[in-house]
């Protein structure tokens, strides 16, 4: 096996909370040895990489992304999806279940992982759908599913609007220690809405659901997770008046966490203008209260995760009147560059931002990487996070192009990604 | 005399002096309307599509009739029939309707934002004749009409806007054009038909219509959709009559000399009392519709000639 070593970088451990100067040695696709000098004395490896003082951090953990197989391979195979994942320093994709048909069995989970080990550059683990078919009516093999491999059960963006239904499935899944991700929403409130209530909204004359939907929906499933005890991780929150719930779960000491995603934490309502469709997400984009608000939720850890939600579309669902466009937006490839914004504005450190990419998802799915230690997978990103850029949209890896990051100014670029120590992305 | 606008999709991109200039335009074109004699050729030569992807017989009818008085070929797509149905997509539709050289595109859609869409890929002006609960230009400018020629002025005025705003398109384009103009605006209906953030509107909102319909001007009745009618929004249209309903004792809060409009088509007996609309006193329904033509005929003789100064090339 062959030994790689990092000099002259930047290492954010996000463990430690801290930014320091220092070296990585790989080896054997682990961490080796971290060094906190920059040129350490005496140590050989095949290749030496000069990080010329760009930052390396753990590889980032998105959870929730969507590849389109089976059924929308046009949108997003395996590898585009992992060459995207590479470009964009994501060295894990944790992947949705709402396909077609939907991953609900261990025929279909293993189909996937199949294509995901012959196509994809990075780690892939899949998640499973918790009802059948996405249906809300009976729960699937939960078990036969975790020794399939799935690390989460969600019915992505679909309520399961049953109580009886969610609160049996949650009990069986407590008894087999499996991790459920819920999509926080009251359905009822937010049937048919395409933006969220306010002045916008109504002078769009766009159908709309209030924020309190998102509460209603959380303080829901956290009475369920009282109840059966399970392992909760709430998939996206993105309102101010849903965190006082989130807090109060966690400080009662339930198994419960929190995500939420780049475009919640970067775009508000506003940024829809008129009808961008390629800005219609799901839950639509909240008010610049509740972004600022979500911000301040990752910076103080009471959010735990922050995922892309990659979702590629085609240009043909978006290319509709808004209500009836398709909701989702790729990410994978943008969004450190996005995210590096709230580091440029000083809203987010980047140890906290790490934190909430690599750290806590890897912590959350039990994974040993997220860390620089030596003996933790190397899976890292090194990036330079000054260099400007205006994005592209058709220089995109994925498939799909649908970003509303087109032609936006960032700065940040990923100069490398290793996965076990590989590096299956480095920067022309 | 100034207007810059390629399309008229909206009220909300129009400056005060271009609506004034539509206004006085229209003023000569009711004269016109009223002799015998009705024709112009502002758009002779020219060809208008209307296309109507919802149910409209007034709006399509006052546009057809406007089109042709100005002596533009016109022609009406009943899209509810069409290829629509056929799974084409609206920007398909557009871009096949485009390859015929049209000049003027009149559309209504169902959805809010469909006519802003499809307006980004033709090469012709297009009208929005109402898009979902967005706006309804034509419809505020007519109304606007109206109002400046039954109270001389058509600033400084209260206006108390009633009934069902939150689904309202023409209570959108309303509010904007007279907040433009510096009214002072009321609106007027159960909190449930009110949109949400309607605080930041710059507008007044009253659940109680004596008190919001005090010292108007100008109370303006909007159309109750049947569907929302029955315990969805409202508990019954005879409790919406008694409460929101206007009536002779309602009205009477109001100035003396209020006039009251509706854009019809009217639900008598749901928002408002058949004796009132007929008042010829107060009530200006019939001279709305009248305006309807004249404000139709000044936007596409207004935007024809924005067309008419654009190098031809654009056109292939």
């Amino acid at each position: 096996m062959t030994a790689t070593l990092v000099t002259n970088a930047r290492l954010i451990d996000p463990e430690a909370d801290t930014v320091a100067e220092g070296a990585l040695l790989l080896r054997d696709g682990a961490i080796a040895q971290v060094f906190d000098t920059p040129a350490p004395d005496g140590v050989t490896a095949d290749e030496t990489i000069d990080a010329r003082g760009a930052f390396l951090a753990p590889g980032i953990v998105d959870i929730g992304v969507k590849v389109g197989e089976p059924g929308e391979r046009h949108k997003e195979s395996y590898k585009t999806a992992g060459l995207a994942a590479a470009a964009g320093g994501v060295t894990t994709i944790v992947t949705r279940p709402d396909t077609e048909p939907t991953i609900d069995t261990p025929e279909v989970l293993n189909f996937i992982r199949e294509r995901a080990e012959d196509d994809a550059a990075v780690n892939v683990l899949p998640m499973a759908a918790l009802t059948k078919g996405r249906a809300g009516q009976e729960m699937t093999e939960i078990g036969f599913l975790i020794d399939a491999g799935a690390v989460a059960f969600t019915d992505c963006d679909r309520v399961v609007q049953d109580t009886r239904v969610l609160g049996r499935a949650m009990t069986y899944a407590r008894s087999l220690g499996a991790l459920i991700m819920a999509h926080p929403q009251e359905p009822g409130l937010s049937r048919g809405s395409a933006a969220t209530s306010g002045k916008f909204a109504s002078l769009r004359g766009l159908p709309s659901v209030s924020p309190m939907a998102e509460r209603m929906g959380l303080d829901r499933d956290i009475a369920l997770v009282e109840m059966t005890g399970v392992r909760y991780h709430a998939d996206q929150i993105t309102t101010a008046r849903a965190l006082p719930a989130l807090e109060r779960a966690k400080k009662n000491g339930f198994d419960v966490t929190a995500g939420t995603s780049m475009h919640h934490l970067t775009l508000n309502e506003m940024d829809v203008a008129d009808y961008r469709t390629f800005f219609k997400v799901k839950p639509p984009l909240r008010s610049e209260d509740d972004r600022q608000a979500t911000v301040e939720a990752v910076r103080s850890g009471l959010i735990d995760i922050v995922g892309s939600f990659h979702t590629p579309q085609d240009e043909e669902s978006k290319r509709l009147p808004f209500e009836e466009a398709a909701s989702g937006a790729v990410g994978l490839e943008t969004m450190l560059p996005v995210l590096l914004r709230l580091y440029h504005s000083g809203e987010l450190e980047l140890p906290t931002l790490f934190r909430a990419l690599s750290l806590n998802p890897a912590k959350r799915l039990g994974l040993a990487c997220g860390r620089l230690a030596a003996g933790a997978p190397a899976d890292l990103v090194l990036f330079d996070a000054d260099k400007p850029l205006i994005l592209d949209r058709f220089k995109l890896q994925s498939k799909s192009k649908n970003t509303p990051f087109d032609g936006a100014r960032l700065q940040g670029k990923v100069i490398a990604t290793f996965v076990n120590g590989n590096a299956v992305y480095r920067s022309a | 005399m100034r207007f810059d606008q390629r399309h008229l999709l909206g009220i909300e991109s129009l400056r005060p002096d271009e609506i004034t200039t539509l206004l006085d335009l229209a003023e000569q074109y009711v004269t016109l309307s009223r002799r015998r004699e009705k024709h112009a050729n502002a758009l002779a030569g020219l060809t208008q599509i209307n296309m109507f992807f919802e149910n409209s017989t007034r709006t399509q009818a006052s546009f057809e009739i406007a089109g042709q008085r100005l002596g533009a070929d016109v022609m009406n797509m009943a899209m509810q029939a069409s290829s629509i149905k056929k799974g084409e997509t609206l920007i398909d539709t557009a871009l096949t309707l485009n390859a015929m050289h049209p000049d003027l595109l009149v559309v209504r859609h169902p959805h809010s934002g469909a006519v802003d869409l499809l307006a980004q890929k033709v090469n012709c002006a297009v009208i929005n004749a109402g898009d979902g609960r967005h706006e309804h230009p034509t419809q505020a400018l007519l109304d606007a009409l109206t109002i400046r020629r039954a109270k001389g002025r058509l600033h400084r005025l209260n206006i108390a806007i009633c009934g069902d705003i939150a689904h309202s398109r023409v209570a959108r384009s309303n509010i904007l054009l007279l907040h433009k103009m510096e009214n002072r605006i009321r609106l007027v209906g159960p909190s449930t038909l009110m949109p949400a953030g309607i605080a930041d509107f710059g507008a007044e909102v009253h659940e109680d219509m004596a008190e919001g319909l005090k010292d108007a001007d100008v109370v303006m009745m909007l159309r109750l959709q049947r569907e929302r009618m029955d315990g969805g929004f409202i508990p019954s249209e005879r409790e919406y009559y008694h409460r929101f309903g206007l009536d002779a004792e309602k009205l009477a809060h109001a100035k003396p000399d209020a006039i009251v409009m509706h854009p019809g088509p009217m639900n008598r007996g749901v928002e408002i009392d058949g004796t009132i609309a007929d008042d010829i006193n107060r009530s200006v329904i019939q001279e709305q519709v009248e305006m309807g033509v004249a404000v139709r005929m000044a936007a596409m003789d207004l935007l024809a000639r924005n067309l008419r100064a654009r190098p031809t090339e654009l056109m292939a």
